[in-house]
């Protein structure tokens, strides 16, 4: 695991322009794909596709030989890396090539392969731009699509100045450029053998796709006479016609350009000649096109993933980065921490539990907090957090049962006592705010004290520069129990759902709600009902959230039964109703929940659509005000129905932009990443006090966004339904 | 709804491609105004599959040696299809070397039969499943001059053109 002093020098050091770059192909990605007109079509084409072909892939794998075979080229299917690699240094060894050219290829770096033919005193070149500076600085990729992305251009310049010595320093992006190419054209020429990688393989023709911008893939099959392929197995896929939707979308997901310059469909050996460039006399056509084609096509743990429920979907990742650039956290510390010996960003924890171990996807796994950000912007709708929770929960697992004597009697699951300590204590958080409302307010002053402090720092990694939560000795479920229903004649019946949080600590939240409600005519009960369980859920304890997620059906049941909706304030346990309780519970005790379950604000825009009096709630006439949705509650498309509230209400609402607060549940409070919270959180800091914001009170609908936003300004946040009760 | 020629110019544009059209009887005049010489370039029968199409007449060098390739400005090829909403070119892989022709050069100019345009990526694509499926066989879908942002800017002319021109043979005139 990175610790928080590697992360604050990746901050330091690399932050800055892995920022820039992830959240520019961002605002491409967005724009992009608001201008397709079908996108969602596209993207449940393409995971369609590939759930097919990774259902199919043995047949398909057969099939593809057989093509390839009768195109004149060779296949050949590499159990691991060194297999992969033993094969390539033959081909390499018997065309007697002293310089291999590679375009850019994720899974030759998974084998890595130059070392392979390094050690065999081959000379191999990267004609990739950003993996050349990598290759000349000695460095390793820290992003699946922009290698380089790490680097700004000053430090380029600097490195290519002290490297090659030009007669004139180099500075400008276009000098650089022009010097890369001008260099690695020289080379690409005189290579004997071109090694590139394969987006697609499809089985019918044996056709693969090459999705690139600089044209060096192109240049590296052209110049050479023996062309050998790398790819995973799982890069198959039935038909040409099949490539369809993926060159639609795998460049609007990556760098969010429309389309790369070059989307190249080779079926090799091509027909283009080998020819000599130094030749002054023969003509182009007269070269002749003899050319060896091998495609290695790699398992190395894949067949394995295939057969493995929960990480199969892996297989479908079409190596875009989307989910990288989507993820606030990467864009803080990039993929020199958050990823493995190969791949990173949210997907990569999958790729290397599947391909390296669970050791490995271990060093950066918490570096997923669950937000799911990037689940709407995965263009095969592989549900990457849900990979992440599975390999923590495997880690968990795998680990020696740590010492018991603290959270004793804090695990009701018996089946999580391999999780870690401070996990299990954020996992059963729920026992912790039981126990901190029973005491209040002397749990508050106890969690002030030092000692206490230190003892938490100490033995459950929690940050001491945190604010806890304060919590409340008057419960909203006791106090509702004490309260008498203000509606007859209800228009409609709801259970206030009493998350932990607006239970125990932000219990004016749940007041506002049950008024707003009763405002809009609902009859509002709030009984007792077991926390969600997305605290054990975020940290990898998949027992004890199933367990939870059981216990919150039992008690809801019979209010859903009885016709009552179920309103959530809280959007990540919303989120946790109608997305992950699919992956927890039977189907119909899923559906039955899911489709009764309602964000508080989605409830009060229907209930005001469906002919409700937005003058039974508090309105104003146009105070301005700033709005920070929850990353869950986006990913469900649930913002703008509270921005269509408050308009309503006569607000005028600015909304955040970025991608989280950083806070995200319990992980802003752990001493490993606290600063790395504030350094995400710092973004929304920024706009939150941009020209014509910074006056405006903020309101939040997430508890961790409400407490993160607490900690960045001076001004104190609300959630917006506290605005509404009259 | 624009037409699928003019969705596919104003793709173009957006790209920085610059776009002529001629006549079929006038495409050596296009062509000679089209380059910058030196300029290298393929008999176009041989990628069009039209006679007419023919080079002689322009500054064009046709089936250059290697080293007139690497010396050349200019490459000039046949496209086989345009796609309309993406402002793409399918570019063919010949035994006469077009691949070479449209990448080795600083500048490339494709010749594109209007007829070829075809609205959408949809579209392209099955009709290259139609014929890799018949006869097997390679083409790159290229779209704007080659790009990198990997030097902290973005900055055309990787290892490929930094400029591309497309010369539009209009139908029946």
């Amino acid at each position: 695991m990175a610790t928080a002093d590697e992360l604050r020098e990746l901050m330091r050091t690399e932050g800055a322009a892995v920022a820039e770059n992830t959240q520019g192909f961002n605002t491409g990605r967005y724009d992009s794909v608001a201008d397709l007109g079908d996108y969602e079509e596209l993207k449940q084409a393409a995971r369609s596709i590939k759930e097919d072909a990774i259902e199919e892939l043995p047949d398909l794998l057969d099939q593809l030989t057989e093509t390839v075979e009768a195109n004149r080229g060779t296949v050949y299917i590499a159990d691991d890396a060194a297999d992969a690699n033993d094969y390539i240094r033959d081909v390499v060894d018997e065309r007697a090539a002293d310089r291999v050219v590679k375009s850019k290829s994720m899974t030759s770096e998974e084998i890595e392969v130059n070392e392979a033919l390094e050690a065999d005193g081959v000379d191999v070149v990267e004609t990739d731009l950003g993996e050349w500076v990598l290759q000349v600085a000695d460095e390793a990729p820290s992003h699946i699509v922009a290698p380089a992305i790490h680097k700004s251009r000053e430090s380029i310049a600097e490195l290519f100045n002290e490297r090659f010595e030009p007669d004139e320093p180099l500075e400008t992006a276009e000098e650089l450029t022009r010097f890369a190419r001008k260099k690695l054209g020289e080379q690409i020429i005189d290579a004997e053998v071109g090694i590139t990688g394969a987006n697609f393989v499809t089985a019918d023709t044996g056709t693969m796709a090459l999705v690139t911008s600089e044209g060096n893939a192109r240049k590296t099959v052209a110049a050479t006479d023996t062309h050998v392929a790398v790819a995973g197995v799982e890069k198959v896929i039935p038909t040409v016609g099949d490539l369809h939707p993926f060159i639609e979308l795998i460049g609007r997901s990556g760098t969010g350009q429309d389309i790369t310059s070059y989307v190249s469909l080779l079926t090799p050996p091509v027909d283009t000649p080998v020819v000599d460039f130094t030749d002054d006399e023969t003509p182009l056509s007269e070269f002749d096109s003899d050319r060896d084609f091998h495609l290695v096509l790699i398992d190395n743990g894949r067949l394995e993933m295939r057969d493995d429920e929960q990480l199969r979907e892996t297989l479908y990742c079409i190596r875009c980065s989307a989910c990288s650039n989507s993820c606030a956290n990467f864009q803080s510390v990039g993929g020199h921490a958050f990823g493995g010996e190969t791949y990173s960003g949210g997907i990569a924890t999958g790729w290397e539990a599947g391909i390296e171990g669970l050791d490995v996807a271990e060093e950066f796994n918490d570096l997923c907090t669950g937000c799911t950000r990037c689940v709407n912007a995965c263009p095969v709708g592989i549900d990457i957090p849900w990979i992440n929770t599975v390999v923590r929960d495997r880690i968990n697992r795998d680990k020696d049962a740590p010492g018991e004597w603290l959270v004793d009697g804090l695990t009701p699951d018996e089946e999580d006592d391999g999780a870690p300590l401070q996990k299990r204590f954020f996992g059963n958080f729920e026992t912790v705010a039981k126990l901190g409302s029973a005491t209040a307010p002397v749990s508050n002053w106890l969690a002030d004290t030092t000692v206490a402090q230190q003892a938490m720092a100490l033995i459950l990694g929690i940050d001491p520069r945190r604010d806890l939560p304060t919590f409340e000795r008057e419960t909203l479920v006791d106090w509702a129990a004490a309260r008498d229903s203000q509606v007859t004649n209800p228009e409609r019946r709801a259970v206030l759902y009493p998350d932990l949080y607006t239970n125990h600590v932000q219990v004016e939240r749940g007041k506002a709600a049950v008024k707003v409600l009763e405002s809009l005519g609902v009859d509002v009960v709030v009984p007792p009902v077991p926390s969600s369980g997305r605290a054990p859920l975020s940290q990898g304890m998949v027992a004890t959230a199933t367990d939870h997620a059981e216990r919150v059906t039992e008690a809801l049941e019979p209010h859903i039964a009885d016709g009552r909706d179920v309103v959530v304030i809280e959007p990540s346990d919303h989120a946790m109703f109608t997305r992950e309780y699919e992956r927890l519970l039977d189907e119909s005790s899923f559906t039955d929940i899911a489709e009764n379950s309602y964000e508080v604000f989605e409830y009060v825009f229907g209930l005001l659509d469906n002919g409700g009096s937005v003058e039974s709630l508090s309105t104003v006439t146009g105070a301005e005000i700033a709005y920070h949705s929850h990353c869950q509650q986006r990913t469900l498309g649930l913002e703008a129905h509270t921005v269509a509230v408050l308009e309503e209400c006569g607000y005028d609402v600015v909304t955040s932009d970025v991608e989280c607060c950083g806070m995200a549940g319990s992980f802003g409070y752990k001493s490993d990443y606290y600063e790395l919270s504030m350094d995400v959180g710092d973004r929304l800091r920024t706009q939150l006090e941009d020209d014509g914001v910074q006056d405006r009170p903020v309101v939040a609908s997430g508890t961790s966004c409400l407490e993160q936003i607490d900690a960045l300004l001076e001004r104190q946040p609300r959630h917006p339904i506290e605005l509404l009760a009259t | 709804m624009k037409s699928k020629r003019a969705s596919f110019e104003d793709a173009l544009e957006a790209l920085g491609v610059t776009v002529s059209s001629t006549a079929e009887s006038d495409l050596e005049a296009a062509v000679t105004e089209a380059v910058t010489e030196p300029a290298v370039g393929i008999a176009l029968d041989k990628t069009a599959g039209d006679e007419a199409f023919s080079l002689t007449g322009t500054p064009v060098t046709v089936d250059p040696t290697p080293v007139a390739l690497r010396e050349a400005t200019t490459g000039v090829t046949g496209a086989e299809l345009g796609i309309g909403d993406y402002g793409s070119l399918v570019l063919s892989m010949t035994e006469e070397a077009s691949e070479l022709l449209s990448l080795f050069v600083e500048r490339h100019v494709a010749i594109l039969h209007e007829e070829d345009i075809q609205p959408d990526m949809d579209a392209a694509v099955a009709e290259l499943d139609e014929r890799f499926n018949e006869t097997g066989g390679s083409a790159i879908i290229a779209t704007g001059p080659s790009a990198t942002a990997d030097m902290g800017a973005l900055v055309k002319g990787a290892h490929g053109p930094k400029e591309v021109h497309v010369i539009i043979v209009e139908e029946g005139a």
